[in-house]
């Protein structure tokens, strides 16, 4: 196996464009597990981890550039402001040994529909930023997951960064697992609502062939969330934004859960996380004046 | 040739206190206090444990010479399959690939077992489970050897599995794991091996020893409560695979460098396989990652020694984590049928119990754990009338084997189950219920056993009952979602959560039963070094995690006076020490260093009177050691053990034995089968998301009698692991097997509790000696694994209103949605 171990951006792109079949490896907490398991025998790794822009965050325009490299335990602890979502799945990603290696660009070059980044970047509306020799191209996350495993992503192409929207309401994650913490979701589910557009976004995981978002509960609780006031959306309202949920999921029997069950917990992490968003958007209110 | 890196003794020398958390209301007048620093009683520090949690420590695994070649082992794809031929040429060809052996490449006997040999060395004629040793490779790389394995061509045939147990255990049209005519060893008679079951045991008590019905027993009694029950394939989820190194011997023989829970009991299975004498295979310990009962199988021994002698190199196999899930036993799934009846005023007046343990496709201890189930099926109680079948079936299952609780946690479960469903049924609070039908010293268990040692159940009971509550949660203000169900995955800010209380207590044999002959060996010596006096303990007895390196010191320190101690490795050059099992080590080879330092005791005494420092006639005991001296009652120092030893050493080799145990009767299951008895009692508070189905342990809290405390910070670590072995039974661990096929061999979804799971415990120990036993202790590893269990359901079941009767629970079963 070849180990190339670029030491700048432009080197890594210009490797991966001559080795496309090269595994980029940044925390390797996915690869080196597929290799340690001997699913995986790459005829050659591209190592990240020397490569300074991957692990930067900066303002792009009103929205947050996030280096693909960045790892979990700094969104937890530097980030949660302006990307309140993420952070949350961050939070909730397996132990602090694997957040301090696992980064975003690592879960979108997996693209595992239990991934735990991936609702909350479908729910705000993120963009994936891919470059190779040829160029860059943004992404929306909305289109860049195809299929199983599957994304918009070339062969020739890194995962470079991902732009986050500035929040501009409430956002919540709630992931099911059967024990406290260290955890692949059995489901999961993130929500973000956007006061000023009025608007509302989604992201289911685990719960299909790759994360979904669940537009019909987005239009529902577009027109019914009290976009003025963020009064507490009735039983029947949470209840049928629950339902939406659950029916946009696509979910299958596996070790970790039943389809049934992954559709009901999801219908009731959608009440609930749209119970605290409701409470978040009025104490935002009440700050504003 | 070099010897293999983790050879070195372990000092056990400058002992240092560590606080302890146990809280020890002390019933018995305490026991006499060592009065050398790191004695009995005491919590010095493990001399392995800064080792291990700086990660230094040498694990099986981390074994390394540098002329060693890597061995691997190609594994059957197919639970059941006829072998129709096995083409190794592609793999000999290979670059680097130094042998690649099968079945007819077994020098001697082509089958092991640890009571039964019906385990193929390499599987020939038939594989009987997915993942069976098929051929092994010896390599200079390891992933050569994984390579090589690519190239064995295995033609099979491929056969229906064999699934289900229940059908394995009845029906005469089952088809069978192992075929007639397969030249198999004669089973014991008293087994009533048939079929496909390995074991049956009944045990038919009052009524039932006369033949009389259910129907008939029924009618004696105002209530009756009846269950089905179901107890998943629990894994013993070691964190050290298994691994080691064997070397070839200038005199044809092989030392194995192996992490084992019984050294002599592999190389009693090892030799004949290799065909070689016993003391041609040497055993020495090397460092183990965990035990649990999944070493106690034999999975790479045979294989590493085969390769080692054929190549004439050492040979190392270390298995990944997918394949151990494939190379070591698990603990018997097992089916249950449940009847209770009892009085309006809650006296047990008769219980039934069927059970059905999947043993998978070896014997493995099966025949053992039934041995248990059945005599301990029922539990702590006293029931007038009792009847209780159990059967060990093969299947083309993983095959399972030992596991902490051994064969006492499935029935625990149930038979706790029940008592719950009886006290609802007649109003009474559990507690009560199980207070008013316990058993104490004196009682007799349904095999008939006396018990003739402590049994304060009643007494642990209620001080499960009083011990303080964890405070509710709060209903308001910030809330830490890690305190919640679901923790940090952020899934309650405290909608749905609903709290529960549960208890449970158990019943577990110690040491070996059913007529075992158990022993344990140890050598002793004491010498003088650099003017100091000093001892050597010499055992062959496996370390595993449990502490039992520093309890060999502290016997050691307390009955020779003297405060330097070294235990040596544990290898086959002294007798056997039995198995680190059953929770017998602290008794057995306790038992054995204690009888050894006695016996350089007195030859110690002798030389004083040798050298006239007291009369011939002055007695041993008045004699004493201490500080390094002897001392005599009357007279104080009499000389130091430096002066008296000079360059001499006292040494001395001492076999213990526990009492002797009988077989169960094979019709009446009625004998006094065990040795010694454990119990542990728990309450369980949980806090239960009923809308999600997620559980959040608050407390877990346990009363445990142990005889004598001989280290009480380790003593508290196994009551701690031991509850959070439980915890993972009730909640997580599963091995999920559809299709005679596991589902998920790793940690990825095989999930054990983590500390955000387990939560901080209470401990109460009561010390009341066991007449029969070394320091009057009692075996504590094992008991509250039983008990944790049916604890914490019955909590959830409290907090639900759910019947759940399969275990682990799953968020399936708690919001009530089907699962197959
Ligand atoms: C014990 C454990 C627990 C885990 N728990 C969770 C969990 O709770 N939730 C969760 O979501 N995940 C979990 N994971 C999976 C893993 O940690 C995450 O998927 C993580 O985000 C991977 O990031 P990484 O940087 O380590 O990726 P790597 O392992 O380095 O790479 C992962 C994949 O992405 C590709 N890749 C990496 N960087 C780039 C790039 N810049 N451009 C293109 N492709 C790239 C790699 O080729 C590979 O296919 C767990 C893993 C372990 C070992």
């Amino acid at each position: 196996m070849e180990f190339l171990s670029p030491a700048t951006w432009e080197e890594a792109l210009a490797a991966k464009s001559a080795r496309p079949d090269a595994v980029p490896i940044m925390g390797g907490t996915d690869v080196m597990v597929e290799l340690n398991f001997d699913r995986r025998r790459p005829a050659a790794l591209l190592d990240l981890t020397r490569v300074p822009e991957l692990r930067e965050w900066a303002p792009d325009g009103d929205r947050l550039r996030l280096g693909a490299g960045v790892p979990y335990a700094v969104i937890v602890d530097r980030l949660a402001d302006r990307a309140p979502a993420l952070a949350l799945a961050s939070r909730a990603v397996a132990s602090p040994q694997i957040r301090n290696r696992g980064s975003v660009g690592g879960n979108l070059g997996g693209a595992s529909p239990a991934g735990d980044a991936h609702p909350p970047l479908l729910a705000t509306d993120a963009v994936v930023e891919l470059a190779s020799v040829r160029g860059v191209r943004r992404v929306p996350a909305r289109e860049f997951y195809l299929g199983p495993r599957r994304t918009a992503r070339s062969d020739d192409e890194l995962i470079a960064a991902v732009l986050l929207p500035a929040p501009a309401g409430p956002q919540q994650f709630a992931k099911i697992g059967t024990r406290n913490a260290m955890v692949i979701a059995v489901a999961s589910f993130a929500l973000a609502l956007d006061a000023g557009r009025r608007s509302a976004g989604t992201g289911i995981g685990s719960a299909g062939p790759t994360p979904l978002r669940a537009p019909e509960a987005e239009e529902f609780l577009a027109a019914e969330f009290d976009w003025a006031g963020g009064r507490p959306p009735s039983p029947a309202v949470a209840q049928e934004f629950g339902a939406l949920v659950a029916a946009a999921a696509r979910p299958i029997d596996d070790v970790r859960g039943s389809a049934a069950y992954r559709r009901h917990a999801l219908s009731v992490l959608a009440r609930r996380t749209l119970g605290w968003a409701a409470a978040d958007y009025r104490r935002e209110m009440a700050a504003c004046g | 040739m070099t010897t293999p890196t983790p050879r070195t003794p372990v000092p056990v020398h400058s002992p240092r206190e560590a606080p302890s958390p146990v809280h020890s209301p002390r019933e018995a007048p305490p026991s006499p206090a060592s009065s050398t620093p790191g004695g009995v009683g005491s919590s010095p520090r493990r001399p392995d444990g800064t080792l291990k949690v700086t990660g230094e420590f040498a694990y099986s695994s981390d074994m390394w010479m540098d002329d060693m070649l890597w061995g691997a082992t190609l594994r059957s794809p197919h639970p059941h399959a006829r072998i129709r031929g096995i083409d190794v040429t592609g793999a000999v060809r290979m670059p680097g690939v130094h042998a690649v052996l099968t079945h007819e490449d077994v020098p001697g006997e082509k089958r092991y077992g640890l009571e039964y040999r019906d385990q193929p060395v390499l599987a020939f004629g038939k594989v009987r489970y997915r993942g069976e040793p098929v051929a092994i490779v010896a390599a200079d790389h390891p992933e050569t050897a994984r390579r090589a394995l690519d190239r064995v061509r295995v033609d099979y045939e491929v056969l229906e599995p064999v699934s289900d147990p229940v059908r394995a255990a009845f029906d005469p049209d089952c088809p069978l794991v192992h075929e007639a005519g397969e030249d198999l060893p004669p089973a014991h008679p008293a087994h009533h091996r048939s079929g496909n079951r390995v074991r049956y045991q009944p045990v038919r008590t009052g009524a039932f020893a006369d033949g009389a019905t259910a129907a008939e027993v029924r009618a004696l009694a105002d209530v009756v409560v009846t269950g089905e029950y179901q107890v998943g394939m629990q894994d013993q989820a070691f964190l050290g695979p298994e691994s080691g190194l064997a070397v070839p011997a200038e005199d044809g023989g092989v030392d194995l460098h192996i992490a084992t829970q019984w050294l002599h009991v592999d190389q009693s299975q090892i030799a004949p396989c290799l065909g070689l004498p016993p003391e041609k295979v040497r055993l020495t310990l090397a460092g183990v990652g965990g035990a649990f009962g999944a070493r106690e199988d034999m999975s790479m021994q045979v294989h590493a020694c085969m390769l080692a002698l054929r190549t004439g190199r050492p040979v190392k196999i270390v298995y990944n984590r997918e394949e151990s899930f494939h190379g070591h036993v698990h603990r018997h799934p097992a089916r249950l049928r449940y009847e209770h009846g009892a009085t309006r005023d809650g006296r047990l007046v008769y219980a039934t119990a069927e059970i059905v343990l999947d043993g998978g496709a070896y014997a493995s201890t099966t025949a053992a754990v039934v041995g248990v189930a059945s005599s301990l099926g029922l539990g702590p109680y006293e029931i007038p009338h009792a009847r209780v079948d159990a059967y060990g079936v093969y299947t083309t299952n993983p095959p399972c084997g030992a596991m902490r609780g051994f064969g006492a946690v499935q029935a625990c479960f149930c038979y706790e189950s029940q008592l719950d469903r009886l006290a609802a049924e007649l109003g009474l609070h559990p507690v009560e219920l199980r207070i008013r039908n316990a058993m104490s010293e004196g009682s007799r268990t349904a095999t008939g056993q006396r018990v003739d040692m402590p049994l304060p159940m009643a007494d642990m009971l209620r001080r499960a009952r009083e011990m303080p509550m964890p405070p509710e949660r709060a209903a308001a203000g910030p809330v830490d979602v890690r305190a919640l169900p679901g923790g940090v995955a952020n899934t309650s800010r405290g909608e749905g959560v609903r709290r529960g209380v549960g208890y449970g207590v158990g019943l577990k044999n110690l040491c070996f039963s059913e007529g075992f002959d158990d022993y344990s060996t140890a050598r002793v010596r004491l010498e003088v070094v650099g003017g100091e006096p000093a001892v050597q303990v010499h055992t062959a007895a496996a370390e595993v995690g449990q502490g039992l390196v520093t309890i060999k010191g502290q016997i050691a320190r307390t009955e020779l006076g003297v405060e330097r101690v070294t235990v040596l490795p544990s290898d086959t050059r002294v007798g056997s020490a039995g198995s680190s099992s059953a929770s017998r080590q602290s008794y057995m080879t306790g038992g054995a260093v204690r009888a050894a330092c006695l016996a350089v005791r007195a030859r110690v005494f002798e030389l004083v009177r040798a050298a006239g420092l007291v009369g011939d006639d002055h007695p041993d005991e008045l004699l004493g050691l201490a500080g390094g001296k002897v001392v005599s009652g009357a007279r104080g120092v009499l000389v130091s053990l430096a002066d008296l030893l000079g360059a001499s050493a006292v040494e001395e080799t001492r076999e213990f034995r526990h009492r002797a145990t009988e077989m169960l009767d094979p019709t009446t299951g009625q004998g006094a089968s065990h040795t010694q008895f454990g119990m542990c009692v728990h309450r369980a508070v949980v806090d239960v998301d009923v809308d999600l189905g997620l559980v959040k342990v608050v407390a877990l809290d346990a009363v445990q009698d142990v005889g004598r405390v001989l280290h009480p910070q380790q003593l508290a670590g196994q009551i701690q692991g031991g509850s959070a072995q439980g915890l993972g039974l009730a909640l997580m661990e599963e091995i999920q097997v559809s299709g005679s096929v596991i589902r998920n061999p790793s940690f990825t979804d095989y999930l054990i509790p983590t500390i955000l799971d387990v939560p901080p415990m209470r401990i109460e120990v009561l010390e009341h000696p066991d007449p029969h036993a070394p320091y009057g202790l009692r075996g504590a590893g094992e008991p509250p694994t039983l008990s944790s269990t049916p604890a914490i359901v019955a909590a959830v079941r409290a907090a639900t209103g759910r019947p759940l009767s399969r275990i682990p629970v799953r968020p399936e079963d708690i919001v009530g949605i089907e699962r197959d």
